[in-house]
């Protein structure tokens, strides 16, 4: 057997184990590879930052604990943003399990800026329906979401006062990781209200969202982990999405070496067959 | 106490999940089933209490409102698919729910999805303002930005012409649907770049519980 033939027979747990210490090895010991900024999650940014004090952003969850890696990290950069900007945060979210990562996310922000609960934030909690929760909340937010996330009536909440509907809310984000998700907030709250609406997705959900983004009916985009890590350099923030960029970098090229490896070993094997 | 062991039990889920990597194993077949088992609870209790609940039983036996008795027996019907006899049934809250469903969304989704994608594309061939800043600043983001339009123009119309079969891709045609066609490799190699830091991400994500959470390595 020569070593083209070994190549093409190599044991694919051998690839498996290789990238993971690709993985491994730059989280224990960190390179510290330069993140740059793309435009989607700079306009992102600029779209919280050109909030005035006091504004309200509705954030959106629709992910899951299968998708933390990737969308917790904008949870909480967001949280913090808004944060830091004084500005007032309405949690919401069209899949269950988002209600309590954006909680927690809130939370922890609020404890860093010194914010209150009912005061600066509130989570509305998760409603079943999708685009007709949507609609409903546009129309009527009390209405739709009468009781916060732990069974709370919303009108004892000093942050709720004078909340009727999607015009006493200056910017939307949804993090989703599937639908309902982003795109029922672009096709509701921006294309039948004109609401501002701005969007954190997963890296295989992004590319299906640039359209919207060049469409002008998304502020910003963030994409997986390198655009939350993005968004933490702008923050000048250092989270688990920045922690993580060394080892994706280092993983992405061992992916490309192996590319080109086999496409290399698969054309001379083709070649000396002929 | 219960957080230590929270973190644990995961970080033994974890690996035994993974060791399916090495081969399929007693270790992987349990926490698979754990998985599943406990995701179907999850969510007939989540299902009863956050959505049945309070949308129907409370308001209808509790309140009164004697109009949910529609939605619940097209919920019962439903439920008729698990019973062959009777499963014709369930296509009639089917029924109900495609149509009602897309006469709701289709203007809004038509809107959204293709006619404001079309108009993205209904833009002057060459901007004036993208070429200006490359002959005052040259460089690679100048000049991008300067092609951005022309490819998308481009790009589109080449891979419509693709997706073209009432007449054969030959001569002129057949060439732009060749053109159409690396557009779409393009757009697929892009997406599939994405989809593998997609998984490496959700990779990093569980290394970075084990390392930091558990071993408390980092």
């Amino acid at each position: 057997m020569n070593i083209i033939e070994r190549f093409e027979k190599i044991d694919r747990r051998i690839i498996f184990l290789l990238v993971l210490l690709a993985v491994i090895i730059p989280l224990l010991f960190p390179i510290g590879f330069k993140i740059k900024t793309s435009e989607p999650v700079q306009k992102f940014h600029d779209a919280i930052d050109a909030l005035i004090p006091g504004s309200m952003v509705l954030v959106s969850c629709e992910y899951d604990p299968s998708t933390m890696p990737e969308v917790y990290p904008m949870n909480q950069a967001l949280a913090r943003h808004c944060f830091a900007k004084d500005l007032k945060i309405i949690g919401m979210g069209l899949w269950p399990q988002g209600i309590p990562l954006n909680q927690a996310s809130m939370e922890q922000a609020a404890e860093e800026y010194g914010k209150e609960y009912g005061v600066d934030y509130v989570n509305l909690g998760y409603k079943a329906g999708g685009i007709v929760v949507i609609s409903s909340a546009a129309e009527n937010i009390p209405k739709t979401f009468p009781l916060d996330y732990a069974g709370r009536p919303i009108g004892e909440f000093e942050i709720m006062d004078g909340v009727k509907n999607f015009d006493n809310i200056d910017l939307i984000v949804s993090l989703s990781a599937g639908d309902p998700g982003v795109r029922e907030w672009i096709m509701i709250a921006q294309g039948r209200y004109g609401k501002k609406v701005a969007g954190g997705v997963t890296a295989v959900s992004a590319p299906a969202f640039y359209p919207y983004l060049n469409a002008g009916q998304l502020q910003g985009l963030i994409g997986g982990m390198k655009g939350a890590a993005e968004y933490e350099t702008i923050l000048q923030t250092s989270g688990t999405a920045t922690r993580g960029m060394d080892a994706q970098s280092v993983a992405h090229g061992l992916i490309i070496f192996f590319i080109l490896f086999a496409n290399f070993f698969y054309l001379i094997g083709k070649r000396r067959k002929k | 106490m219960i957080e230590t062991l929270g973190i644990w039990i995961a970080a033994f889920l974890t690996l035994c999940i993974l060791s399916f990597l090495y081969k399929d194993n007693p270790f992987y077949k349990f926490a698979e089933h754990l998985f599943v088992g406990l995701s179907a609870a999850y969510w007939v209790v989540y299902s009863y209490y956050n959505i049945l609940w309070p949308n129907l039983i409370q308001p209808l036996f509790g309140q009164g409102q004697l109009l949910l008795i529609i939605p619940l027996i097209l919920g019962i019907m439903m439920i008729m698919r698990l019973f062959p006899k009777v499963g014709w049934m369930s296509r009639w809250p089917l029924a109900f729910i495609v149509g009602s469903y897309s006469g709701y969304h289709l203007i809004t989704y038509l809107q959204s999805n293709a006619v404001e994608q079309v108009r993205a594309t209904l833009v002057s061939f060459i901007q004036i303002e993208s070429w200006k800043s490359l002959f005052t600043n040259p460089g690679v983001m100048t000049f991008l930005n300067a092609i951005a339009i022309p490819v998308v123009i481009v790009g589109v119309i080449t891979g419509v012409i693709y997706f073209f079969f009432s007449k054969e891709h030959k001569g002129v045609f057949g060439g732009l649907a060749r053109i159409g066609v690396w557009f779409l490799m393009i757009a697929f190699g892009a997406s599939f770049g994405y989809t593998v830091m997609a998984r490496i991400s959700l990779l990093i994500g569980r290394m970075y519980f084990l390392l930091h959470n558990w071993l408390h390595l980092i």
